[in-house]
């Protein structure tokens, strides 16, 4: 696919017509690009609101009633109760945790503390859940952490505190200290210089690695997955696969339902970051 | 003013007198969790890569140390090959294909197209790649069904079970989906940084696009292609969604590693042999961040 270029300066109508087919056919792959990333996603729109959804994509005959099979079924409220009890503790563990330790290190000179954050980030970004499902699962065994919703949050928090404390630690660098000076001067406690001082400033960098911690926890499926064994302890991620019917059909109404109310969160906290920070690029903050 | 002088050039001058032992009181708690849950994990593999560990039995109680069994257990398991070359070919496809392709090639266009097409097409990858796993896992089986998928209505193919025809395409092009967004967000960041003037130098020389590509654009963004494809492979290569689409079927045609190992220690319970490809899987994700880190420091200096 080709960026379309201004029309030459050499003119003549075989040039135009060039210009126009180019024009055509670049529009056209830009169609296609579309129909690839939203045709998978329509389902998740129409499906939800159909009085009988099938695995069809259609304009729903409307009703709100799938939404009320949700009460109905023992694990759905439950389930997304767990996950918000899982991406709340996830996401206060790394906030709390990486927000001392980033200031901490920012501002004191801890030997070796260089080779201390490379070593960190090195090591979240080889051992993922993936490569490490087998030893985690034996420590939280070995532990008694095993169907602990407090145990996944461990573990989540453990694999992205690295990259938390390294941005940061990067945001409280370029953060002025003239302001923590002049508290001091005035008299104030180093304590209070952190709790009036630091943490308005660094209230946005906090904010973004808030939003980041909870989408990731909330979207966990594989630690929740290894780690629990009782559906009345599982988040939304994982009960989604337990909704089938008595014929052992995939229970459609309620998938449907389920998963929209489990991604409006998402795309909320998405639209959030969009419209109050502009979607920025903070390198590879992803998991 | 001597003091402010200093705490300019120094950047780790404590300006709120926290002291080196509050300091260290702030570290602990961070380090204590990523020790318990990453380190420790890490580590820990070495020693159950050698011990038969099984999850339920004899060995379960009583592990035995059986040297380097485990793997040679697996280099000679045609699973363990199939599962290695499976997963290379997923990296490939979807990730170094696949993501940065589209993603350069949406970057690229959306230079050039209307606000409104440009926030569309971008919100539609973005939502692909921010929506939880569950969620597009289930979205893809719908899509891909046999009967009354769209996909197939789509293309005339009713009656084409994709997850059982073409497993492997099958995750490939669903990876592609999921993971577009990160390519297509860095490379527009890289594009906004070859200056525009010498793009119309090279356009008034008569360069076409390819020749502007490879002159102007790529120079530029080097440095971009190589961040990406490593995040990216790293990545797709321990991404686990593959197992929510086929669990690796049918018949181990789509079984990545992440899913061999997860089928193999925890469904069969064999968690020494399970541990032992876990090293492996660590020591291939060590060398991608290591080569990585490397290209980030050299850039850096």
């Amino acid at each position: 696919m080709s960026a379309p270029t201004a029309a030459s300066t050499r003119g003549g109508d075989g040039a135009v017509v060039g210009v126009v087919v180019r024009r055509v056919l670049f529009y056209a792959a830009i169609s296609l690009v579309m129909a690839f990333f939203a045709l998978p996603l329509l389902w998740l729109v129409f499906a939800p609101f159909d009085r009988t959804p099938s695995l069809t994509v259609r304009l729903p005959d409307f009703t709100l009633d799938n939404f009320r099979l949700l009460q109905d079924n023992p694990y759905a409220l439950t389930s997304l109760r767990n996950s918000i009890f899982i991406a709340g503790t996830t996401m206060v563990l790394v906030v709390v945790f990486a927000a001392l330790a980033a200031y901490a290190l920012s501002r004191v000179h801890i030997p070796g503390r260089d080779g201390l954050l490379y070593a960190l980030l090195l090591l979240s970004s080889i051992v993922t859940g993936t490569a490490a499902m087998v030893p985690i699962f034996l420590l939280m065994f070995q532990l008694n952490l095993i169907d602990s919703r407090t145990g996944v949050s461990l573990v989540l928090a453990g694999g992205l505190l690295p990259a938390a404390i390294f941005i940061l630690k990067d945001f409280m660098d370029a953060t002025p200290r003239s302001y923590e000076e002049s508290a001091r001067v005035f008299g104030a406690s180093p304590l209070q210089v952190l709790r009036h001082v630091v943490l308005p400033i660094a209230r946005p960098g906090l904010a973004t690695i808030a939003v980041w911690a909870l989408v990731n926890a909330w979207g966990d499926f594989l630690i929740a997955f290894i780690l629990l064994r009782d559906p009345e302890k599982s988040p939304a991620g994982v009960v989604m696969y337990t909704f089938y019917t008595e014929g052992g059909q995939a229970n459609l109404p309620l998938i449907s339902a389920f998963s929209l109310l489990y991604a409006i969160p998402v795309v909320a906290m998405y639209l959030f970051v969009n419209k109050r920070y502009g979607f920025r690029f903070h390198g590879g903050i992803k998991s | 003013m001597a003091a402010q002088a200093t705490s300019a050039a120094a950047p780790e001058t404590d300006a709120a007198g926290l002291g080196k032992a509050r300091a260290t009181a702030f570290v602990t708690p961070a380090l204590l969790l990523v020790g318990a849950f990453l380190v420790f994990p890490a580590l820990w593999t070495l020693y159950l890569g050698i011990t038969d560990y099984r999850l339920t039995g004899i060995a379960a109680a009583d592990p035995q140390i059986v040297g380097l069994q485990n793997y040679t257990d697996a280099l000679t398991d045609p699973q363990f090959r199939n599962a290695l070359a499976l997963t290379l070919l997923f990296v490939l496809g979807s990730a170094i294909v696949g993501q940065t392709v589209l993603g350069f090639s949406i970057a690229w266009s959306m230079r050039a197209v209307p606000k409104t097409v440009k926030t569309v097409v971008e919100s539609l990858v973005l939502l692909a790649w921010i929506l939880p796993s569950s969620i597009v896992a289930f979205l893809w089986i719908a899509y891909l069904n046999r009967d009354n998928g769209t996909l197939n209505s789509v293309l005339g193919t009713s009656g084409f079970d994709w997850l059982l025809g073409h497993p492997m395409l099958s995750i490939i092009v669903f990876n592609t989906w999921r993971g577009t967004a990160f390519s297509m967000l860095l490379f527009s960041a890289a594009l906004n940084a070859v200056p525009p003037s010498q793009l119309e130098t090279a356009r008034l020389a008569g360069a076409d696009t390819f020749a502007q590509f490879r002159d102007v654009v790529f120079p530029h963004i080097r440095g971009h292609v190589l961040t990406n494809t490593l995040l990216i492979s790293l990545w797709t290569f321990n991404d686990f969604s593959p197992y929510l689409l086929t669990a690796g079927g049918p018949n181990h045609a789509s079984e990545t590693l992440p899913v061999y190992i997860y089928n193999s220690a925890l469904y069969s319970g064999e968690l020494g042999y399970g541990s032992a490809i876990s090293l492996i899987m660590l020591l291939i994700n060590l060398l991608i961040a290591v080569f990585y880190l490397r290209l980030l420091k050299d850039r850096r200096s």
